[in-house]
């Protein structure tokens, strides 16, 4: 890459960034909603644990797995989803004869709606905790930063993978960021410990980082009760979000190329209302 | 407008707007992808009750609470998929097809025409809530034997919550109209906060005193102890232990009276904003 295409990436995935990080934030009724509805979900599940006199311990699962719904709704509707948007809303014949780079712009989608979800996550974590009086302490804080950073390059190194599946997606990217939604939720384990679904179910769901990331997430914050109910060792655990991030980031730059020339030819990029 | 002639209009909105909500709805695919698509979500969510309980509740899925629990649940289907299906309907027509200010110069009944589109949604929740019974007959014990069904409980409530949903979504679909940003959120705000207080997935007796007191004000929470009393037998919550099977079915009835009067003055209100202020055809790009 020469100096001026560098030069080009970063300002497109700033320019990218930008609409989520600054935009989002101007709506504040959008911020209310973000952490307003998972927090109902959160508060349903919590009393699920209360009515059946779980352990304390299992709020804590709910609330930090209701956080992480920001993050996979995120990817669903705001990564994957998004050049189905862009394709309804004309923008994206604009995006494909820029000069620049689609990786740029996935990049920078990426990273905008991690800062975004974060601050969502953040605060259904704060609410939910002081709300529901749930104890939390971190056991080891380097690992668990590098559980929480590697868990988001993968998620988002999926998302833009999954962004290039669904160019060639009509309406069935909206079917299928509603389907992806509940089922995740439940082979990922974001209300109750992945294991109790078994080792087979639990390694199949490991294709979605969060399933191990959250698994590693609980059993530094509850060490105790992950005891009995931890899928695999946090340090292992890290290992494959590290490996996975680096599979979908190489997989989502090679089939955004693939299906984008794919798209061209069966004349899907400007197609609307399908 | 003569009787004859309005009641034929109102009946000729409502079927092809049931036909038109059901093509939208599962034209995209074909029918035995629609088919796992539309039962796989509902599935899933009964899944995630089990499991929970599987993991921490004493006895698992022996557990007393655990048949009551999933049968609010499995009905709590309807909920979401009638109050968005009909509030979206309207994001949909005037946004993403631009139909909405052609219904408007169109001679067909709004009322009937959103109730139908909720009609389509109601067939796939119904597809979605019988396979999710099976699965809780079948595979986890749960006691519904049909000749125990208490039947005229059942349909008298089931016709009346159908009446509450389908007025709600229209109630819903009014506030759509005049809303630009906000639109997403409306039907599934609404769904999640029902989620909560109607004690769905738990007895509303574990909520705090004032938002069991929200939970006692929605004619939902007496439609889902009706629907669990006439399928199993038993409620959920003490704390409407109270009531008899008819006085629930009184409330149910008498709530969809009042729901629909409230629906048809916020949707009436809400038009005539939108029309005044030419959002029928607005495009938000949002």
């Amino acid at each position: 890459m020469t100096r001026s295409t560098w030069t080009i990436f970063w300002r497109t995935v700033i320019g990218r960034a930008y609409p989520r990080i600054i935009g989002l934030q101007r709506e504040k009724s959008w911020l209310f909603f973000d952490v307003f509805l998972p927090l109902l979900s959160v508060a349903a599940y919590v009393y699920i644990y209360r009515a059946i006199e779980a352990p304390p311990e299992f709020l804590g699962f709910v609330v930090l797995g209701g956080a992480m719904t920001a993050y996979w709704l995120n990817i669903m509707w705001n990564m994957a989803s998004q050049f189905y948007w862009e394709k309804e809303t004309g923008n994206l014949e604009l995006y494909i004869i820029a000069p620049t780079s689609r990786m740029a712009i996935l990049l920078g989608m990426a990273i905008g709606g991690i800062v975004a979800t974060t601050v969502r996550a953040l605060a259904v974590i704060a609410i939910g905790t002081l709300v529901f009086r749930v104890p939390m302490t971190v056991t080891s804080v380097p690992i668990f930063i590098a559980v929480f950073v590697s868990t988001m390059i993968a998620l988002y190194g999926l998302g833009m993978l999954l962004s290039s599946l669904f160019l060639l997606f009509g309406r069935e990217a909206w079917h299928m960021s509603e389907l992806l939604r509940e089922p995740v939720f439940l082979v990922s384990g974001f209300y109750f410990p992945v294991k109790a679904l078994g080792f087979a179910v639990a390694a199949a769901a490991s294709i979605v980082p969060i399933t191990v990331g959250l698994d590693a997430m609980r059993q530094l914050l509850f060490p105790a009760m992950m005891s009995d109910l931890r899928f695999l060792p946090p340090e292992a655990e890290l290992a494959i979000l590290a490996g996975s991030a680096v599979l979908f980031l190489t997989l989502a730059q090679r089939s955004l190329a693939f299906l984008e020339q794919l798209a061209r030819r069966e004349g899907r990029l400007t197609l609307r209302g399908q | 407008m003569r009787r004859g002639v309005r009641s034929r209009e109102t009946w000729r909105s409502l079927r092809i707007a049931a036909w038109l909500g059901w093509q939208v709805e599962s034209n995209w695919a074909d029918p035995f992808v629609f088919a796992i698509y539309s039962v796989i979500k509902p599935i899933a969510g009964a899944l995630i009750l089990v499991f929970m309980y599987v993991v921490v509740a004493r006895g698992g899925l022996e557990n007393p609470l655990f048949p009551a629990i999933f049968v609010g649940n499995a009905f709590f289907i309807y909920v979401p998929t009638v109050l968005s299906g009909i509030s979206w309907s309207i994001i949909d027509d005037r946004e993403h097809y631009g139909m909405l200010k052609y219904m408007y110069v169109a001679p067909l009944d709004i009322f009937a025409y959103l109730a139908g589109r909720g009609i389509a949604k109601a067939v796939i929740a119904t597809i979605a809530l019988v396979i999710t019974l099976l699965l809780g007959v079948f595979a986890l014990g749960v006691p519904i034997e049909f000749a125990s069904i208490d039947w005229p409980l059942f349909i008298g409530v089931s016709l009346f919550g159908a009446a509450i949903l389908t007025f709600l979504g229209i109630l819903l679909g009014g506030i759509t109209l005049i809303t630009a940003r906000h639109s997403y959120y409306v039907g599934e705000a609404v769904a999640g906060a029902l989620y909560l207080f109607c004690g769905v997935v738990f007895p509303i007796d574990v909520l705090p005193a004032w938002l069991r007191w929200i939970g006692q004000a929605i004619p939902l929470t007496y439609w889902l102890e009706a629907l669990r009393r006439a399928m199993i037998g038993v409620g959920a919550s003490r704390t409407l232990d109270g009531l008899s099977d008819a006085g629930l079915l009184a409330i149910v009835a008498g709530s969809s009276f009042g729901v629909a009067g409230l629906a048809y003055v916020c949707y009436r209100l809400a038009e005539r904003r939108a029309l005044g202020r030419g959002l029928i055809d607005m495009q938000t790009m949002y």
